[in-house]
C-alpha cells in the first residue's frame, strides 16, 4: 500500500491580482522505499504541492482548496490539526531544502539543531540524542563527527551543510523524505555525492523520497517514477523508462530536447519558446498550447485535456501541440 | 488520531553506535560562547568590570559610608574635596560621595529595570506579532501606534497620579513606554527572519510555534536587541532625571545622578567639583555601556569568533 496518497490537491493563492492556481488538481502516490521525481519549470507548482503536504504554505494568501493526502492509509495531512501535524513533521515526513546556506540556523550549534528533533519526537535524553546525532553525522560522511558536531553552520562548506541537513532530516528515520531541489545550490561535483547519499540513506531507512527538481539529469539517475508538471497540473507520469524512452506529451519531449548535450560543440541549443502561462488568469484548455510560439491543432483550446492511461504505469495528458523544430525555434529568437 | 512512535526497520540496526557516551564534548550554551568571545575584547571586558564596580560602589557603598545622604550639616556646606568628605559637600552640607553612591543606585536601577521591562515586553510582543503575521500582526502593531501617539509626559503623569508614587512604579512606567520602539525593531527583524529557510526547516521538523520563536528566532535578533538595549539604558537614565526635574520622578532629598548634575550645574562656576564628579560617573557608565553593547553584539554573533 502506498505510504502517501495525494488526491486532487488544489492550492490557490488569493493575491491582489487574482487567484493564482499554483497547484490545480494534482494526484500522485508514493510507495515505501520508492523515489518519486517531480519535474517542471519554475512556477509549475512542484514545490508548492509538496509544501502543501507539509503545511508550509503561508495562509493567507495561500489556501488549500481541495484534496486529500493520506499518510499511511490513516491520516489526512490536509485536514488534521496543527498539533497532529507537528507530531508528523520531522517524525514521519522530513524535508531537505534547496539552499543549505540558509536552511541551518546560523546562531545555533549543529549539535543543538540535530538533537532537537530527537528530543521532541523520541523524548531521548540529551546524551542519548547527542550520541545518535554524532552517529547520524558519521552516516552522512562527516569525519570527526564528535568534534565537528559542536561547530556552527558557517564553519561548514555548502556541501557539508547539505550533508548536515540530510542528517537532520533523516535522524528520526522518517518514512517520507521530501527533497526540494537539494542539489541546485551546490556545484556539480558535490551534487552527485549528495544524490548518492540521499539514495543510500533512503535504502538504509527504507524511506520514500519525493525529489523535486528541474534537472532531468538528476531525475533520470535517481527516480523510480516521475511526474512532469506544467502550470499546476501533471502532464505526464510514469516510470523513468516511460518518461525518458517513451515520452508522449510534447512538453516532456521538449524538456528532454532542451538538455544541452556535451558532444555537439557549437551547435545551437533547443529551447521551448515563450513563457509559462500567467496562473492568475483562468486557463480553459491545454496550458501548453497557450504558450507563445507553440502551435496546436486547437482541439483542447477551450476544454481541459484529460489524463489518459497508456500503459500500466504510464499516464499522459492529451495534447495536440505540434512542437516547433530547432530551425523554427531559432527563427523566433 | 494518534501518531504512534513506530520504529522504522533500520532502527534495529542502530545499536552499533560507536560513540563513547562519556567522552562527548559537552555543548556550551549561547551565553557561555558569548562570554568566551567577549573575554577576547579588551574594551568590552574593561567596560564590563567598570560596570560591575559601579554596581558594587552604588549598591554596597551607602552601607559602608559613615554619612547618610539626607544628613545635612549647615556648618559644612559647599566644601571642596578633603579627607572627611572625599567628594566635598553640597549646598546643604551633605556628603557628596554618599549622594553620588545613592544617586547611582537610582540611576542604575532605573536603567536596568526599565530596560529589562522594555526588553521583555518589546521582544516577545514584536516577535509574536511578526511571526504570527496577518491580522494579528496588524492589530498588535496598531495598538503600538496608538500608544506611540499618546504624549509620553501626560501618560507618565497620569500613571504617577493614579497610583501611589514610588520609585519602582517610576521604573516600570518608563519601561512600559520604552518597549514600543523595541517591539517595532524586533518585529522588523523577525519579519525578514521568518522568511529564511531555517525557519521553514524548523517547521518541517515539527517544532511548535512557541519553540521556533524562542529557540530559533530570538537568538538571531539578540545582536540588534543588545545594541538597542545599551542605547536604551542611557536614554532611560536621562528620562528619569527629566521626570525628577518635573517633580514626577525621584523626590528630594533622594538624589539621582541626573538631579546631582542639575544641582552641580547651578553652582558650576564656583564649585566645579559638584558638577564634574557626578558627571564623570554618569559618562563613565554610559561609555562603558556603549562599549559593552558593541562587544556583546560581536560576541553574540557566532561568525565573529576568531578562535
Amino acid at each position: 500500500m502506498a505510504i502517501l496518497e495525494v488526491k486532487d490537491l488544489k492550492t490557490y493563492f488569493h493575491t491582489r491580482n487574482g487567484i493564482v492556481r499554483a497547484v490545480d488538481g494534482v494526484s500522485f502516490s508514493v510507495e515505501r522505499g520508492e523515489t518519486l521525481g517531480i519535474v517542471g519549470e519554475s512556477g509549475s507548482g512542484k514545490s508548492v504541492s509538496c509544501y502543501s503536504l507539509m503545511g508550509l504554505i503561508p495562509q493567507p494568501p495561500g489556501r488549500i482548496e481541495s484534496g486529500q493526502a493520506i499518510l499511511d492509509g490513516e491520516i489526512d495531512l490536509l485536514n488534521c490539526s496543527e498539533k497532529a501535524l507537528q507530531g508528523i513533521r520531522g517524525k514521519k515526513i522530513s524535508m531537505i531544502f534547496q539552499d543549505p546556506m540558509t536552511s541551518l540556523n546560523p546562531y545555533l550549534r549543529v549539535s543543538t539543531q540535530l538533537i532537537e528533533a530527537l528530543r521532541i519526537h523520541e523524548r531521548l535524553t540529551k546524551k542519548e540524542a547527542l550520541a545518535r546525532a554524532i552517529k547520524a553525522l558519521e552516516e552522512v560522511g562527516i569525519t570527526e563527527a564528535s568534534t565537528r558536531i559542536q561547530f556552527y553552520p558557517h564553519e561548514f562548506s555548502g556541501g557539508m551543510r547539505q550533508r548536515v541537513m540530510i542528517a537532520m532530516a533523516m535522524i528520526t528515520h522518517p518514512e517520507i523524505l521530501i527533497a526540494d531541489e537539494p542539489t541546485t545550490a551546490l556545484d556539480v561535483t558535490v551534487q552527485a555525492q549528495i544524490l548518492e547519499l540521499i539514495k543510500e540513506r533512503q535504502k538504509a531507512n527504507n524511506s520514500a523520497v519525493i525529489l523535486i527538481t528541474h534537472d532531468l539529469g538528476v531525475v533520470a539517475g535517481m527516480c523510480d517514477r516521475i511526474n512532469v508538471m506544467y502550470a499546476g497540473k501533471i502532464v505526464e507520469s510514469g516510470t523513468a523508462d516511460d518518461i525518458f524512452k517513451r515520452a508522449q506529451h510534447p512538453y516532456t519531449i521538449a524538456l528532454q530536447r532542451s538538455i544541452p548535450s556535451l558532444g555537439s560543440k557549437g551547435s545551437p541549443l533547443y529551447t521551448i519558446p515563450g513563457l509559462p502561462p500567467d496562473l492568475s488568469k483562468p486557463i480553459p484548455g491545454d496550458a501548453f498550447a497557450m504558450r507563445e510560439g507553440i502551435k496546436s491543432g486547437g482541439k483542447w483550446d477551450q476544454t481541459p485535456p484529460p489524463l489518459v492511461q497508456v500503459s500500466d504505469t504510464h499516464w499522459v495528458r492529451e495534447s495536440d501541440v505540434i512542437l516547433p523544430t530547432l530551425e523554427e525555434v531559432l527563427d523566433v529568437r | 488520531m494518534s501518531v504512534e512512535p513506530k520504529l522504522s526497520p533500520s532502527e534495529s540496526r542502530l545499536p552499533d553506535v560507536s560513540v563513547d557516551l562519556d567522552n562527548i564534548e559537552s555543548g556550551t550554551s549561547l551565553w557561555q560562547d558569548a562570554w568566551h568571545r567577549l573575554r577576547k575584547n579588551h574594551m568590552a571586558l574593561i567596560s564590563f568590570w567598570i560596570l560591575v564596580f559601579m554596581a558594587v560602589f552604588c549598591f554596597v557603598g551607602p552601607f559602608i559610608s559613615p554619612y547618610d545622604h539626607r544628613d545635612n550639616d549647615l556648618e559644612q556646606t559647599l566644601l571642596s574635596p578633603h579627607l572627611q568628605h572625599p567628594f566635598g559637600t553640597d549646598d546643604l552640607g551633605r556628603d557628596q560621595l554618599t549622594r553620588v553612591m545613592v544617586g547611582g543606585r537610582v540611576s542604575l536601577g532605573v536603567g536596568i529595570i526599565a530596560t529589562a521591562v522594555s526588553l521583555l515586553i518589546g521582544v516577545t510582543y514584536g516577535a509574536t506579532a511578526a511571526y504570527v503575521g496577518g491580522k494579528t500582526d496588524a492589530a498588535m502593531m496598531r495598538f503600538v501606534d496608538v500608544l506611540y501617539a499618546l504624549p509620553f509626559t501626560i501618560f507618565v503623569i497620569l500613571l504617577m497620579t493614579l497610583f501611589e508614587r514610588s520609585i519602582v512604579l517610576l521604573f516600570v512606567v518608563i519601561g512600559a513606554v520604552e518597549w514600543l520602539t523595541m517591539a517595532r525593531i524586533v518585529r522588523g527583524q523577525v519579519l525578514s527572519l521568518k522568511e529564511q529557510e531555517f525557519v521553514e526547516a524548523a517547521v518541517s521538523l515539527g517544532y511548535s510555534t512557541r519553540r521556533i520563536i524562542l529557540r530559533h528566532i530570538i537568538p538571531n535578533v539578540l545582536g540588534v536587541v543588545v545594541v538597542y538595549a545599551t542605547l536604551t539604558i542611557p536614554s532611560v537614565m536621562l528620562l528619569e532625571s527629566f521626570l525628577s526635574f518635573l517633580g514626577l520622578g525621584v523626590q528630594p532629598p533622594m538624589p539621582s545622578w541626573g538631579s546631582l548634575i542639575k544641582l552641580g550645574a547651578d553652582n558650576m562656576i564656583l564649585f566645579p567639583h559638584l558638577l564634574l564628579i557626578p558627571a564623570f560617573f554618569f559618562s563613565l557608565t554610559l561609555f562603558s555601556l556603549n562599549f559593552l553593547g558593541d562587544g556583546l553584539r560581536d560576541a553574540l554573533d557566532p561568525k565573529s569568533s576568531k578562535d
